[in-house]
């Protein structure tokens, strides 16, 4: 039994002029981590507003353990929510934070101060147990969040941007910090997030929407290599994977599979003239820039050369590229949905 | 993306130009600043600082109506008013009606924030009409409220004979403590839209995903209220409480229009005292010296209010 699912859920804004979720079918599997990952405004918060019980869908069902919570408000789910900004309680100590949801609970005060302190110890904010919310750095708050969620033992995290307010630096040794919180504490966990690095980083299985759709759920290895559709093609990777257009398709394939024809093996390749514009050299990789011939319409693309091809390149010059076999997808012009693979004959 | 190849060229930058004009009057902070706090310097001291020393300098004189030549007089009058009783009436009186609108502006204006705040169909009309007894003149409803009151033709007391809860009409201003009450329920009327805006302003600020963070954590209605609501916006209050408190001690139009501080001076308010003595009575040293009574009370007040407006800064 999944302990989420929604089934055919929208949700609308401003009288039904805005489709913030527009059908969404949706389910988790035991214990996951499942990322809800879109640009913003694609409708992933709204999403996990509604499984929260903080908006109420216009249309469709939510249910948590098997029973429909629609009309059911947030302390009735079982859920527990990290918000973005964490949402800490400012004029309460680290201590009344944590205890707040076991206090609304009516748990005793032996009971509520042994979880306050699992939950603490658990995340190592022993002690920062007496200080107030203000005199805590970013990370510190995070965990704070998490042992308020962490204490109520809910059937399900919900995590709603919960790195977007650390600095770059912090948000690294943030995640690992997730992911080891996550090994410690297994359950299921929805996590919003508009950052492809953490979605491919930390998620068992990755919900890609846009618009309020649902583009493509699968794990990040399906979701990097064997894309739905343009838009999920274009949205994850950095850079994005390159679409050549061709007599109604479109021909994908990753800038890292763009590669000097010396160094493809020869058996099965797709070779195309490349003239290069520029160069980028980014953390040892080279990012070339440039347009291809010969497989399609002349198209703008991006190769991305490790470190250990070494062919001299410079910008202005035309050299042969190609692209190993299996490493082609093949998109419908028209919709952007995959389609069956063509033949390029070259 | 083509004009960031590295084989660009750089436009012409254009020649150096020699800086023109003159450094004006209008450049200058601390003339700017003089010239911006002028007219507010001259409003405090024409009608409050001046007032309040002559206030002080009458209080220590002989002036009266038919004296007005300023004589030195020592305590004299303080003396004259600390010997009537009717002047620790009033004084006492000012305290209960304080105290006791104090406390209902403050309740019934979080009533009032909670529903300005709330989003509804038609909240400008509540919002407005909620807002219509701030902005009424005081004297002007104070008039009204006398003949809502009235002994013998008040509607509150046809519309109670009616329902048939009471027997005969009450005379609201007739019977002492029916007055006092009269008077705190004005005050009360007028004073609560006042510290509901204020309190709105508070509720406001709360940031939303404290309140529903505190939803998922399972608080409800009352728990969020007095848990989460309450003493986040707690300077808030305070400033909305201080500034009922304010506004009640120093009121006398309400008394002065409902009773004129009767019957027998129950509702005697020192505001009132100060004018009836000091204006009606012509002994102006001795209203100064009643109004000046007011001084303390007002100064606590005001440190307050400043220290919860920093504490609302700080946080």
């Amino acid at each position: 039994m999944a302990v989420v699912s929604v089934r055919n859920l929208r949700k609308d804004f401003d009288g039904g002029a805005v489709h913030a979720i527009d059908g969404v079918d949706l389910e988790t599997e035991e214990g996951e981590y499942l990322v809800l990952l879109g640009p913003s405004g694609c409708g992933k918060t709204t999403l996990l507003r509604t499984i929260a019980g903080l908006e109420e869908p216009t249309e469709g069902e939510v249910l948590i353990g098997g029973h429909v919570v629609n009309g059911l408000p947030p302390r009735a789910r079982q859920i527990a929510m990290v918000f973005q900004s964490y949402a800490l309680y400012p004029h309460k100590t680290v201590f009344a934070n944590i205890v707040f949801p076991l206090k609304a609970e009516r748990l005793d005060k032996a009971e509520r101060d042994r979880k306050a302190q699992w939950a603490a110890e658990l995340l190592g904010i022993g002690h920062l147990l007496d200080r107030k919310p203000r005199q805590l750095s970013g990370g510190e708050r995070q965990r704070v969040a998490l042992a308020r969620a962490l204490v109520r033992e809910p059937q399900v995290f919900l995590l709603d941007e919960p790195l977007s307010n650390l600095d770059a630096k912090l948000r690294a040794s943030a995640r690992d910090e997730l992911k080891a919180f996550q090994e410690r504490v297994p359950r299921t966990t929805i996590y919003v997030t508009h950052d492809q690095v953490e979605a491919m980083g930390l998620g068992d299985r990755i919900a890609v929407m846009s618009a309020g759709k649902l583009r493509q759920l699968g794990p990040p290895v399906q979701i990097y290599d064997d894309p739905a559709d343009t838009f999920v093609a274009t949205f994850i990777g950095s850079p994005p994977m390159n679409l050549v257009p061709r007599d109604g398709v479109l021909v994908g394939f990753r800038p890292e599979h763009l590669l000097p024809v010396e160094v493809v093996p020869e058996a099965g390749r797709t070779t195309m003239p490349f003239i290069v514009d520029r160069m980028e050299y980014l953390s040892g990789d080279r990012h070339v820039y440039g347009r291809v011939t010969g497989i399609g319409e002349e198209t703008r693309v991006i190769a991305r050369l490790p470190s250990t091809v070494e062919t001299p390149i410079s910008g202005g010059e035309t050299h042969d590229f190609a692209v190993a076999p299996g490493r082609l997808r093949f998109f419908s012009a028209e919709t952007g949905v995959r389609t069956d693979p063509v033949r390029l004959g070259d | 993306m083509a004009e960031l190849t590295a084989t660009r060229t750089r436009p012409e930058t254009p020649p150096v130009m020699p800086p023109r004009g003159r450094r004006r009057l209008s450049d200058s902070d601390s003339f700017l600043a003089w010239i911006f706090l002028l007219p507010s310097v001259v409003y405090i001291i024409g009608l409050v600082a001046l007032p309040f020393g002559l206030a002080i300098a009458f209080a220590l004189s002989d002036v009266s109506a038919g004296d007005p030549s300023y004589d030195w007089a020592g305590l004299d009058a303080f003396r004259r008013a600390f010997d009537d009783p009717v002047f620790w009436q009033s004084l006492g009186n000012t305290f209960i009606f304080t105290l006791v609108s104090m406390v209902l502006i403050v309740v019934l204006g979080k009533v009032l924030a909670n529903i300005l705040v709330a989003d509804f169909r038609g909240k400008w009309v509540v919002r407005f009409l909620v807002l219509l007894p701030w902005t009424t003149p005081v004297a002007l409803s104070s008039v009204s409220w006398l003949w809502l009151l009235d002994s013998i033709f008040s509607p509150i007391d046809w519309a109670l004979r009616n329902l048939g809860l009471i027997e005969a009409n009450m005379y609201w201003l007739g019977k002492p403590d029916l007055a006092m009450a009269s008077v705190i329920a004005v005050h009360v009327w007028r004073l609560t839209p006042l510290a509901a805006v204020i309190m709105m302003a508070g509720l406001v600020s709360i940031p939303k995903d404290v309140d529903e963070a505190a939803r998922v954590d399972g608080a409800g209605f009352w728990r969020r209220m007095f848990e989460i609501t309450v003493p986040l916006t707690l300077p808030v209050m305070a400033v909305a409480a201080l500034f009922g408190a304010v506004l009640t001690f120093t009121d006398m139009a309400v008394v002065y229009v409902l009773t004129r501080g009767g019957p027998t001076n129950s509702t005697q308010v020192l505001a009132s005292w100060a004018y009836i003595r000091g204006i009606e009575g012509g002994d102006v040293a001795q209203g100064a010296a009643i109004a000046l009574f007011l001084f303390p009370l007002l100064l606590a007040a005001a440190v307050l209010i400043l220290r919860a407006v920093r504490r609302m800064e700080v946080r």
